[in-house]
């Protein structure tokens, strides 16, 4: 049984009495701390800066050739926050019950509860940073609403606002880079973690660029470094997105949480060929005047616009008349793969359903879909080739973030002391499915409200000692495994691209772990995948070498530890026999076929040691309380 | 369709660089540009030969990873669209397409394709930021910010530093990145206070590293974002007042 460290007390003051309670580096000392972030994303650029700002002496690394090429960079839609600057009665207990029930009460209340706390102190930091959030007409902040949710309290700034967002927290960190307390390694890649005496001291690094390797040394070290979708190949993450740093944590005894959450959300473009090399969101927004149908008979391929009326199902308002196609995200994925599964799919390769602004054009007039949406239209129009104002979208669900992480306990820290995990990365708040507009207020309430204090009260103990010298045998360890990795991966000379392995090890997750999943298909995924992952060592291809800017090397190391992540996704996924959230088992659904909880037996956050690869994970259970929020079968009907 | 490349292959940032040719055969309409040269380099791998380094990572526009010049165009031939957005519809079956890397000398080559645009950072990293700690943050709402000037910093923030405008100046100049950041916090009140201590730095930093400008406007034309010079209008202005009020050295404050 896992000891999560929630403070007693009723649920309102925990996190106030807990910042009293915890122990305070005095700012004169706090500079002989070294602090290590790997990540420069929302989580890890906001960490830094604030950290920095503190005194302590910051070391933050990133792959990109930027801090702020991250992929927060790529969120469209918003950020969360319980300001109720509408009236229309949000209040901080509201958000924490929305995001608790919008995650299938799968979720620890503590943390929920802290982060609906700390959303308001987000939206006030970034406007102070000039964030340009966007405005009404009186000057005043506007806000929109999202699913999951009946009040509007989503703070955007166009449909960048991640971009925003994570500019104000890279430019706070380039004032500490300015400052001398924020040192910064570009194109760097951190591909171990260093223990030694059961806390983590460091990390060891290969530079993308010359393919040097070295090593780094603090008082601790902090992963924000997103989350695995990638792992399916096919996903709305960038390329380079990847779980090598949270895996490699793993392996070196980091707890894994609930590896199977993954949400796969509903409106992407689909694949128009098999040289798709990812696949493209389309903001959630769009289910607000867009209607969701196929036609009624499998096969029918008629172009839309001869498909009557009468030879149409909009599936979603026919089965949920109440929420229609507002549906929430792991509902309006798992109805638009039934369809496509019976064979109404549309488009060339009948691989999407449509989704149809005929009505809204009609009733509204194209000059207000445009004013609502022309972005993503135009973006839609540049990708496909086609006009929506004319013909309906086609849209079909992707994998887009994931719920699971390495587990923490409520300041933030693994099972190993000293290695704290921020952002997608950790397991944390989003329970088994995240609403819209959540991953940013999460990302930002990590790295500037709740570490900045946590990582004091582990580090000030600590005063006196001296960081692990990069001489001791863990460290030449840990620096040999990377070489050894980096030869291996070079020398092994086989006819295939590494793409190509991660195009097929996509394949067999999505189809066995993906929308739906039911026991055979899992145990076939877990027979499947080791003997592609042992193919993939004795068969890929890595061309050029070490010394120079590798791209196919960097992908190779990442695909390598998607390999030994899927396989503990499969048996997550496997153990846990009931539906909830973005992970639906075909065997727990109501006669309607809608995800059926079993609060009984799983109300409990799964967390896996790691064993060596291709051994049985071992369970470890995070029990979970619901003292607030009463639990409750969802319904949309 | 069928295609001939001619792209550039530099081992190193040091070491000398040629065009080579490929034939792209086999490219649907459907296919980014980035696809295809994906294609171009699965094959050159089955053949055993190193694939075409090239950055890139959201494929959506937003990251600013990608670029390089496309028949002498940042970006290739369409308004407002980098070139992981460009989509091979554009293209017709036997053209000819040159790819080169971006050329500037603030932006050495890493690889073929690759860049460093990391000048890019140390101009940000001069003032390009408002000076306030976490956690030390008024309310939100407590400064009304016209709507206006919202709208325009935002035009201004959405620039993805992908280096374009560098690419596309026969000076090397990088005026419209700079001024697009500049604006972006000037506009704002919560920038007003350090506004010419930022424009000064910003501005002198950007010319340790990049050519003058002479508005010949080729940047805007190569924005992805559609950024407008105007922005420069802005830069220059503030610079004269900031210079003209005595420079850095009384507000020197961080």
């Amino acid at each position: 049984m896992l000891d999560a460290k929630i403070p007693d007390g009723p649920i309102e003051d925990l996190w106030d009495n807990h910042r009293f309670s915890m122990k305070l580096v005095n700012p004169n000392n706090k500079r002989k701390f070294e602090i290590i972030i790997v990540g420069t994303g929302l989580a890890g650029a906001s960490a830094a800066a604030t950290l920095g700002e503190l005194g302590y002496n910051v070391k933050v690394f990133t792959f990109h050739d930027t801090p702020r090429r991250a992929h927060s960079i790529a969120a469209q839609g918003g950020i969360n926050a319980a300001k109720n600057y509408r009236g229309d009665g949000d209040s901080v207990f509201r958000l924490f019950y929305d995001t608790v029930k919008g995650g299938d009460y799968r979720s620890r209340e503590a943390n929920v509860y802290r982060l609906a706390q700390v959303s308001t102190n987000i939206i006030d930091q970034c406007v102070a940073q000039g964030v340009p959030f966007a405005r009404e007409y009186g000057g005043l902040l506007d806000t929109r609403s999202f699913g999951g949710a009946q009040v509007s309290r989503t703070f955007y700034a166009r449909g960048q606002t991640g971009q925003q967002l994570l500019l104000g927290a890279y430019q706070q960190m380039m004032r500490q880079v300015e400052a001398g307390t924020v040192r910064l390694y570009r194109r760097s890649e951190m591909l171990e973690v260093v223990v030694v005496e059961g806390r983590a001291v460091g990390i060891v690094v290969r530079d993308l660029i010359t393919g040097e390797i070295t090593r780094h040394s603090g008082h601790a070290v902090v992963l924000a470094t997103g989350g695995y979708s990638n792992a399916f190949y096919l996903s709305t993450n960038a390329k380079a997105s990847n779980a090598s740093a949270v895996w490699r944590a793993h392996r070196k005894g980091a707890l894994f949480g609930n590896p199977c959450y993954t949400q796969i959300h509903p409106t992407c473009i689909p694949p128009s060929d098999d040289h798709q090399s990812k696949l493209t969101l389309m903001s959630e927004s769009l289910r607000n005047d867009g209607r969701i149908w196929v036609p009624n008979e499998a096969g029918d391929n008629r172009s839309p616009d001869e498909i009557p009326e009468s030879d149409r199902d909009y599936y979603l308002e026919r089965k949920y008349p109440a929420f229609g196609n507002l549906v929430p995200r792991d509902v309006a994925s798992r109805n638009a793969k039934m369809m496509v599964d019976q064979g109404k799919g549309v488009g060339l390769r009948n691989n999407g359903v449509y989704l149809d602004f005929g009505d809204a054009v009609g009733r509204l007039g194209a000059p207000a879909i445009k004013e609502r949406y022309g972005n993503l239209f135009d973006m839609y129009e540049r990708i496909t080739g086609e006009d929506p104002y004319q013909v309906p979208m086609r849209i079909y669900p992707a994998p887009h973030y994931t719920m699971g992480g390495l587990w923490v306990d409520y300041n933030l820290m693994t099972t190993v002391p000293g290695l704290f995990a921020a952002g997608e990365a950790n397991f944390s708040d989003h329970g088994a499915n995240r609403l819209g507009a959540s991953a940013l207020m999460q990302g930002l309430a990590d790295g500037y409200f709740v570490l900045p204090y946590t990582i004091g009260d582990y580090l000030a103990p600590l005063l006196g000692s001296k960081p692990v010298p990069t001489g001791h045998p863990e460290f030449v360890a840990a620096h040999n495994d990377v070489t050894a990795r980096v030869d291996h991966l070079l020398g092994v000379g086989g006819t295939r691209s590494v793409d190509w392995y991660h195009r097929e090890l996509g394949k067999i997750l999505w189809e066995y772990c993906g929308m739906a999943r039911n026991s055979t298909g899992l145990e076939k995924a877990l027979s499947e995948i080791p003997a592609l992952r042992e193919e993939f060592h004795s068969n890929v291809r890595v061309l050029g070498e070490n010394e120079t800017y590798n791209q196919s090397l960097e992908k190779a190391g990442r695909v390598a530890d998607f390999f030994e992540l899927a396989e503990l996704m499969c048996h997550d996924a496997l153990h846990r026999e009931e539906s909830c959230g973005g992970h639906f088992r075909e065997e727990s659904q109501t006669e309607e076929g809608e995800a059926l909880r079993d609060d009984e037996n799983y109300a409990y956050v799964a967390a896996w040691e790691y064993r060596g690869v291709g051994n049985r994970p071992r369970l470890h259970r995070e029990d979970l309380d619901f003292e607030h929020v009463k639990l409750s079968q969802r319904s949309y009907k | 369709m069928d295609l001939t490349l001619h792209v550039w292959r530099q081992p190193g940032p040091d070491a000398p660089g040629q065009f080579e040719t490929y034939e792209a055969t086999g490219i649907t309409g459907e296919m980014s540009f980035l696809e295809m040269l994906d294609v171009v380099n699965e094959r050159l791998i089955e053949e055993g030969r190193e694939p075409i380094a090239f950055d890139h990572d959201c494929r959506e526009g937003i990251c600013g990873s990608c670029g390089f010049m496309i028949d002498g165009q940042a970006h290739g031939p369409q308004r407002g669209t980098a070139a992981c957005q460009l989509h091979m519809r554009l293209y017709n079956d036997g053209d000819e397409i040159w790819i080169e890397p971006f050329r500037a000398s603030a932006f050495p080559v890493v690889r073929d394709l690759a860049v460093n645009r990391t000048a890019f950072d140390h101009i940000v990293q001069a003032g390009g930021y408002v000076s306030q700690a976490t956690g030390s943050a008024p309310d939100a709402n407590l400064i009304p910010v016209p709507k206006p000037d919202a709208d325009l910093a935002m035009d201004a923030a959405s620039c993805i530093a992908c280096g374009a405008c560098v690419a596309a100046c026969p000076n090397g100049a990088a005026q419209l990145y700079t001024a697009a950041k500049l604006a972006h916090l000037n506009l704002m009140p919560q920038g007003e206070p350090e506004r010419y201590v930022r424009v000064e730095r910003m501005v002198d930093t950007m010319e340790d590293y990049f050519g003058s400008c002479t508005n010949m406007g080729e940047c805007e034309v190569a924005c992805p974002k559609e950024i407008s010079i105007d922005f420069i209008a802005m830069l220059n202005k503030d610079y004269r007042k900031a210079k003209f009020r005595g420079g850095t050295s009384q507000a020197n404050t961080r």
